[in-house]
């Protein structure tokens, strides 16, 4: 065991939450060392256009992510059932190597609802108590509300050069934009994407219908670009190996393409690599913590220590460093008392699959983000007073990819799947596919938490994280409800062919995908009985300790996460250096 | 050397250890300035040659080749799997990390009632030791039920037992998931036909020209305002041919 010398901040896991709050507190003038348990990898030395389009390697075998095998968890529906491990792939695409999944991502870019931050608030004023305390539902306010991070948003927007249409500028609504976003202060940097055949469908068919459509804002920017950090950008090509893939072009917006050029050059930021925190250290009075102990890629192990600790290790990783860290009192879903490990939520996704013959998608053209969405059942958007659940939705359509493994599992119902019937339905049906997924929400429950499980380790003889969880009846209402609306736009799309899907008909299982975004296990809150951390994403036990990542959500919106993830960073690391450094101590008392 | 001998001498490389093991920095500090690719991010292709290195024995290999080519069957539309290359995919996938096994977590036991709970089957052993099995007991079955090796069995008798598998109506042996079996081998042959060329499948880009797929291109903002038109772009691959 070596100790190295001590740093001012310490950053576990240098994904977007690590390099944010990395690059905001050297820019203050404090030493920082990130510690990052996989390989540095970068755009032009790993993922350059001569590598990037290839399949096999990135989209099936996903050789960008960190293997099950060295990153999983167990997981189990009830209470009563025996967990057991992911073992293969699944809702967990963890990032390989630096840069975390911000590296793979698609790259929608979505701020939260105004009703997200004080959903428990909002609900029982519009509807009554009833409604937020159902007797499954564990509806939180987040302890901040939109308006209170709407700068921190517009902060990211501009670092990660998002590509979009404001349809709410401080109040006025602008046709084109999502008019029902919540108000920005100003316009995206850069505009959006081109219209692809699949989205000029959907908005034909939804403004026909009377609902708003409007392009998804991403980080697969449109045109050249310098952020704030001095860091320049190139224009996305179309090229469609996006998701689960890196670019080539330095276009898609992620902490390699946005921040590390900037970081990396800092004299006072220093990165180790594969080495692998396995836990926070606490000072013997137990109200701070002293440093983090990390493994190598050797094996060996050290001690690093700091005078502030932010841990930016991803959902499931920030949540399994505070159990086994003993920081902070374990959630227990028997009597709902304790907070880490508690209101883990998901994605609750339906939609359908659709075939409109005579189309002609090219689905090749595309980017990861790209699609043309409706706000209009998402949120509480619209009234859910004589309905069976709350928020909803974003509904959108893809223009993303044509990726020809894939896509062979894409055919109409009743299509052969192998045989010269499966080869000449492929033919057929290729260019004609589209879908309409409908990214809901997931409101938090009593018994959906994350704890130690007593059975499988991982590499290191530590306990895998444990995950039980099964989806709200809440939340499958809302899934259903959502679907129907979707076979109705395809219909009016004109697809001959539809094929309705609802994950949330089923149990809940880590094996299936639908969706990448987990959720919640050290929320954020302004009551530390229901939360881990404060609304400055401080720890409530340890006040030199603090949390970024989608951990700290209380529940999930009908959005993907990461902008909200990124907005936080910002904000945290601001209130570090302005506030915490000339009086450390807890930020908000109680 | 062309590209394609660079590719294919760096990964003889690596794979024989030959490149030091990890020279790489742990602790850094200021922007890399050494920008060549990362030679464990360069692509691992087929192993040619024309030898198995996995599929050696030959009752196995005559067995897969028949499965593979009526999931993928020489017609009007194109060749079959075995003529674009799919097994040569397969042997070098399995040769791989794939086969190996070396992304899953394997760690036992596996709890009676975990495929319900996962909903979608997982397994500790490998890829490999999958083919391996599920090969055998495919032939004995055959050599069972029919008196003769599942290669020599007329097409339609070949798919009424691989439609019994893909629907869970016949079971190959007790401690053999078939329908994760059959599923196996159709996905693996549909990577082979749709992958890139450089893994030994979709030889000629057949797969990627079925179905109109332009392949490795990186740049298409010159065809993204023709919405909705035919655009019959030809298929390139990322190694060119010799
Ligand atoms: C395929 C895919 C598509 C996605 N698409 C979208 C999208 O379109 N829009 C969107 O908003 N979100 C999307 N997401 C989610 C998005 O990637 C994450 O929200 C985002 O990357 C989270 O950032 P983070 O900094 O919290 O975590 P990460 O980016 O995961 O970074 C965490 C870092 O911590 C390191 N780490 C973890 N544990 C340790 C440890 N113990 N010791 C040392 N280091 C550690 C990891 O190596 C990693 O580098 C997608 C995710 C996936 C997988
Ligand atoms: S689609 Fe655009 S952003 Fe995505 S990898 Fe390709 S060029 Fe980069």
């Amino acid at each position: 065991m070596t100790t190295n010398s001590k740093a001012d901040v310490i950053v576990v896991g240098l994904g977007w939450a690590g390099s944010l709050m990395a690059e905001e507190l050297t820019r203050a003038g404090l030493n920082v060392v990130a510690i990052d348990r996989g390989p540095w990898i970068d755009t032009s030395t790993h993922t350059p256009p001569a590598v990037d389009p290839d399949e096999l390697r990135w989209g099936i075998r996903k050789e960008l992510f960190s293997p099950p095998k060295d990153n999983t968890l167990t997981f189990r529906n009830t209470l009563d059932q025996t967990a057991v491990p992911q073992r293969d792939f699944g809702i967990f695409e963890l990032g390989g190597g630096v840069g975390g999944a911000g590296f793979h991502w698609a790259g929608m870019a979505w701020r939260f609802n105004p009703y997200d931050f004080e959903i428990r608030s909002k609900t029982i004023e519009r509807y009554g108590i009833d409604r937020a305390e159902d007797g499954e539902l564990q509806l939180q306010d987040w302890g901040i509300t939109y308006d209170e991070l709407e700068p921190f948003y517009d902060r990211w927007e501009r670092i990660a050069g998002i590509s979009g249409k404001a349809g709410n500028l401080n109040g006025e609504k602008i046709e084109g934009g999502n008019v029902l976003e919540g108000p920005r202060s100003r316009d995206y940097p850069t505009p959006p994407l081109k219209t692809l055949r699949s989205m000029e469908v959907f908005n034909e068919a939804t403004e026909r219908m009377g609902y708003h459509p409007f392009t998804i804002p991403v980080a697969n920017i449109s045109q050249a670009y310098v952020n704030p950090l001095g860091v320049s950008m190139g224009a996305c090509s179309y090229c469609g190996f996006c998701l689960g893939f890196g670019c080539g072009n330095f276009s898609k917006s992620s902490p390699q393409a946005c921040i590390f050029p900037a970081l990396m050059r800092r004299s006072n930021f220093r990165l180790l690599t594969e080495s692998c925190v396995t836990r926070v250290n606490k000072a013997p009075d137990g109200q701070t913590v002293t440093g983090v102990t990390y493994v190598d890629a050797h094996g060996k192990e050290h001690v690093q220590e700091g005078d502030i600790v932010c841990i930016t290790a991803f959902q499931i990783d920030s949540t399994r460093l505070m159990l086994l860290s003993g920081i902070g009192q374990p959630y227990d879903p028997r009597d709902q008392s304790g907070v880490v490990g508690r209101n883990f939520s998901f994605q609750t996704v339906s939609g359908v699959d659709m075939w409109i013959e005579g189309e002609q998608m090219n689905p090749f053209i595309g980017a990861g983000g790209l699609g043309s969405q409706i706000d209009d059942f998402n949120a509480d958007n619209f009234d859910h007073s004589d309905l069976d659940f709350l928020h909803g939705a974003g509904m959108l359509t893809l223009a993303r990819d044509g990726m020809p493994i894939s896509k062979a599992n894409k055919l109409p119902q009743g299509s052969p799947r192998w045989g010269s019937g499966f080869k000449q339905a492929y033919k057929d049906h290729y260019q004609t596919y589209t879908t309409i997924f409908n990214q809901g929400s997931s409101m938090p429950i009593k018994h959906g938490y994350l704890d130690l499980d007593p059975n499988y380790k991982d590499k290191f003889g530590q306990p895998l994280l444990r995950l039980t969880y099964d989806y709200s009846q809440s939340d499958r209402n809302m899934a259903k409800f959502t679907m129907d609306r979707s076979i109705e736009i395809a219909k009016e799309m004109g697809a001959q062919h539809i094929t309705p899907f609802n994950f949330a008909d089923k149990p809940f299982t880590t094996s299936i995908i639908a969706s990448d975004h987990v959720i919640g296990g050290t929320p954020m809150g302004a009551d530390p009985r229901t939360s881990v951390v404060n609304p400055y994403l401080q720890s409530w036990d340890c006040h030199n300790l603090f949390i970024c990542s989608a951990s700290v959500f209380p529940m999930n919106s009908g959005y993907n996460p990461t902008e909200t993830v990124g907005a936080l960073a910002i904000r945290t690391a601001q209130a570090i250096h302005q506030q915490y450094i000339q009086n450390p101590g807890a930020l908000v008392k109680v | 050397m062309n590209r394609r001998e660079a590719l294919k001498s760096l990964s003889a490389l690596i794979a024989t250890g030959a490149v030091a093991a990890s020279a790489r920095a742990s602790e850094m500090q200021g922007y890399p300035s050494n920008l060549a690719v990362a030679d464990e991010f360069l692509p691992r292709p087929a192993m040619d040659g024309g030898k198995m290195h996995v599929l050696t024995d030959e009752t196995a290999l005559k067995t897969v080749t028949a499965v593979f080519d009526r999931l993928i069957p020489a017609d009007d539309l194109g060749p079959s799997a075995s003529e674009a290359g799919c097994i040569v995919f397969l042997d070098s996938q399995l040769a791989d990390r794939f086969g190996q096994g070396a992304q899953l977590y394997r760690e036992g036991p596996k709890l009676p009632g975990a495929d319900e709970l996962t909903q979608a089957p997982q397994f500790i052993a490998t890829p490999r030791e999958r083919y391996e099995t599920g090969l055998k007991a495919l032939e004995a079955y055959a050599q069972q039920t029919d008196g003769a090796a599942f290669a020599d069995l007329q097409p339609d008798r070949q798919d009424e037992i691989l439609q019994g598998m893909e629907e869970g109506s016949i079971s190959l042996a007790d401690d053999i998931n078939t329908k994760a079996f059959f599923e196996l081998m159709l996905q693996n042959v549909r990577e082979g036909y749709f992958s890139d060329p450089i893994y030994g499948g979709n030889k000629d880009m057949v797969g990627w020209k079925l179905i109109g797929f332009p392949g490795a291109r990186y740049d298409y903002r010159l065809y993204a305002d023709r919405v909705g038109q035919k655009l019959d772009l030809e298929s390139i691959s990322l190694i060119p041919l010799d």
